[in-house]
């Protein structure tokens, strides 16, 4: 090699590459998630100084109290931003309609906002009852599982989460929950989901359906804490969760459910 | 009977009309060497429109937002998903005919596994598109992809079959190419060579013919390394074949859903894709032999192996589509049931019948000689075996989807203008790329039917 040819030696080529990193960095910033999450809604972190490890929050739902208000379900949609139309429900209300044969019918107009309209059916009824639905948080979600990107998560503190800004909108984790808890959001073209109103627990208050709630069918609390009212409601009331043959452990527990629910 | 059979089946020749080598380079790539006529025309500008409505609509979706699409709450998966995997099954057959089939050396393959490689390779991009534009947000896909980042704690999640996806099918896209690519080169060497640098376009053809056939000589050494390289290309798409629409069919076994939630999935979808993967190869090749007069290479045996393919596989579909029944009633759960006898009586009826009577019905017609050898009614079959296998995926997601868990949010699933407009326009890339194949690829491996036929002079030489 003559010394007049230009040298590309390590030291050279590390060089080079080094004043080159701000254009790089340029680059990548454009698609790094502190980007995106800064003009994300940052209204689900908890507050300073909250330690998720010490909390395991649960629900409970007491079938004999419901009386199919609605309230739940229009808070719930104040509260979340979830969009008015019909479809987009982070929590609804369904009705149940026992004839004495054959199967339940089961409606939820509006996720029961409006009140549910009289039944006109030809069919004789044995009996109803109401039935609030939501995420039942599974601490072996089916939803986290199938998530590509890593975007739902389970938290410490028990809470199954979507982050927003990491989901791109497969929609299979709408498809893989059972409980049809999930739905795509219009706006953000990602999925949205209840989060037991994250913002508001993690600063000790309680979730806006349970807050609303006329006649305390929704109890909220920590399981495994004895002072809790979900301790009391666990101890004393008829208590199962939804589909548990599919071992997907609910934290949503319901109390007075008998086998037609689904 | 067998036996008499075997020998018959022996002693046909691969190559009919008493060919000699410069016959076959001759034929083959006369489509490449003539100027299109007018059929060519006409049939590319339509396909080429259709494809261009196809990226409109695409644009105009992913501007725009999923909503335009039919889907709802219930069922969040849509045609997109349907046509991923109809296009991804119909890939199967190429992979079949050029790996499997040569693994286990039936020479009669050598005939139409260049242009079923060629579906393969169209039929994966066609699919591959579906995945991507059926998220909400198309511009973070590459998210699935692990690659290092500075994103802290975002890794793809590798529990989910979405994810299995991204590797399956990038890995099947890179083997079928790769294995195409290689079985061209000798003939790309074979259309070079014949060019005569008369003027401008024919010293352009030379150059880019060139480039195309990597220095191909064709020496001895040459064919050895070739023979190893295939043989080695071979064995790696062979367990693709099994793998890619396994881990497909892995995207509905592993959740919950009633009608998706069973561990016969993965062999039905494999089958299935054979299956429709040969109803498309049938399809291509019968308009191709007619158009390029290839009939004394893709002959009536050819055909008719691949219409008792077709056969074998849509008796196998159907024993399927039975042990679903069986299995939803042997398994006892009331959520099972509902959903297959859904299938079959409920609202998507029509759809779950056409599926049986295309898949089912129609392919048991192969069991006579007269039909599986007469091109236009294997046509026509074919025909029915394409729409009866996109039926397929429609009453596998719809139908279970529909109808899920919670009887207070069932809904019905109508397909809109869009999904219509990009399920039809996926149809016009798949034709616009083949129809380019056919005019600038040599649609039969000529390096290959050299290999298997009568060699000239030599009598009683067989294949």
């Amino acid at each position: 090699m003559s010394p007049k040819q230009p040298s590309m030696e390590r030291r050279d080529f590390l060089d080079s590459m080094a004043r080159r990193l701000p254009v790089w960095m340029f680059f990548l910033s454009a698609f790094s998630p502190e980007n995106l999450l800064a003009q994300s809604d940052s209204a689900t972190e908890p507050p300073p100084g909250y330690d998720p490890t010490k909390h395991n929050y649960a629900m409970g739902v007491d079938i004999h109290k419901c009386i199919g208000c609605g309230r739940c379900a229009d808070a719930c949609k104040n509260e979340n931003h979830v969009p008015r139309e019909p479809f987009f429900y982070r929590t609804w209300v369904e009705r149940y309609i026992c004839p004495p044969e054959g199967d339940a019918i089961v409606d939820s107009p509006n996720g029961g906002i409006d009140g549910f309209p009289e039944y006109k059916g030809d069919k004789e009824v044995l009996r109803t009852y109401f039935v609030p639905k939501l995420c039942n948080h599974c601490e072996n979600a089916p939803c986290v599982q199938v998530c590509p990107v890593g975007a739902t998560f389970v938290s410490r503190d028990g809470v199954v989460l979507v982050d927003e800004s990491y989901c791109v909108g497969c929609r299979y984790c709408i498809q893989a929950c059972p409980y049809g808890a999930r739905y795509l959001h219009p706006e953000t073209k990602t999925a949205d989901k209840c989060t037991f109103c994250y913002h508001r627990i993690t600063k000790g208050l309680l979730p806006a359906c349970v807050e609303v709630c006329p006649t305390q069918t929704r109890v909220f609390g920590e399981a495994g804490h004895r002072s809790s009212p979900i301790w009391r409601f666990m101890r004393f009331g008829n208590v199962t969760v939804l589909k548990a043959y599919l071992n997907t452990k609910p934290k949503v527990y319901y109390s007075g459910a008998d086998m037609e629910v689904r | 009977m067998a036996a008499a059979e075997a020998k018959e089946l022996q002693q046909l020749p691969l190559v009919l009309g008493d060919k000699k080598y410069d016959n076959v380079t001759r034929d083959i790539i006369a489509p490449v060497e003539t100027f299109p006529k007018k059929l060519w025309w006409i049939a590319f500008s339509v396909a080429l429109t259709v494809f261009g409505v196809h990226m409109t609509a695409i644009a105009v979706v992913v501007g725009t937002g999923l909503g335009l699409l039919g889907i709802n709450n219930p069922v969040g998966w849509g045609t997109f998903i349907i046509n991923f995997v109809f296009w991804i099954g119909i890939g199967h057959a190429g992979t079949l005919i050029s790996a499997v089939l040569y693994v286990f050396r039936q020479q009669w393959r050598t005939a139409i596994n260049r242009s079923a490689e060629a579906m393969t390779i169209f039929a994966v991009a066609c699919a591959g598109i579906f995945p991507n534009i059926h998220v909400g947000r198309l511009w973070f896909i590459f998210w699935a992809m692990p690659y290092p980042n500075e994103r802290g704690v975002l890794w793809p999640n590798f529990r989910s079959p979405l994810v299995w996806d991204v590797f399956a099918i990038s890995t099947y896209l890179t083997i079928s190419l790769v294995f195409w690519y290689a079985g061209l080169v000798p003939d790309f060497a074979s259309i070079r060579d014949r060019i005569k640098e008369s003027d401008a376009v024919q010293k352009i053809r030379k150059s880019v013919y060139s480039v195309l056939s990597l220095g191909w000589v064709g020496s001895t050494r040459a064919w050895a390394h070739y023979e190893a390289m295939a043989m080695i290309l071979a064995g790696l798409s062979f367990p693709l074949v099994l793998s890619v629409h396994s881990i497909v069919s892995f995207d509905f076994a592993t959740s919950v859903i009633p009608g998706w939630h069973t561990t016969i999935f993965p062999p039905y979808f494999v089958i299935g894709a054979i299956f429709s993967g040969f109803g498309m190869v049938l399809t291509l090749l019968i308009i191709m032999r007619e158009v390029f007069h290839f009939q004394d290479y893709i002959t009536i045996k050819h055909l008719e192996n691949m219409a008792k393919v077709t056969m074998l596989t849509g008796s196998l579909v159907g024993l399927a589509y039975s042990t679903e029944f069986f299995m939803a009633w042997y398994s006892g759960s009331p959520f099972e049931g509902f959903a297959f006898i859904n299938r079959m009586f409920g609202p998507y009826w029509w759809a779950y019948w056409i599926m049986v009577s295309c898949n089912v019905i129609t392919p048991q017609l192969f069991w006579f000689k007269s039909i599986r050898t007469n091109p236009t009614l294997l046509w026509i079959i074919s025909i029915f075996v394409n729409i009866g296998m996109w039926f397929e995926r429609y009453v596998i997601v719809v139908t279970s989807l529909h109808r899920d868990y919670l009887p207070s949010s069932w809904d019905m699933y109508i397909m809109t203008n869009w999904d219509f407009a990009i399920l039809i326009g996926s149809f016009g890339m798949f034709f616009t790329l083949f129809l380019l194949f056919v005019r600038v690829f040599p649609a039969i491996a000529i390096a290959e039917i050299k290999m298997v036929m009568k060699s000239p002079g030599a009598k009683g030489f067989g294949h």
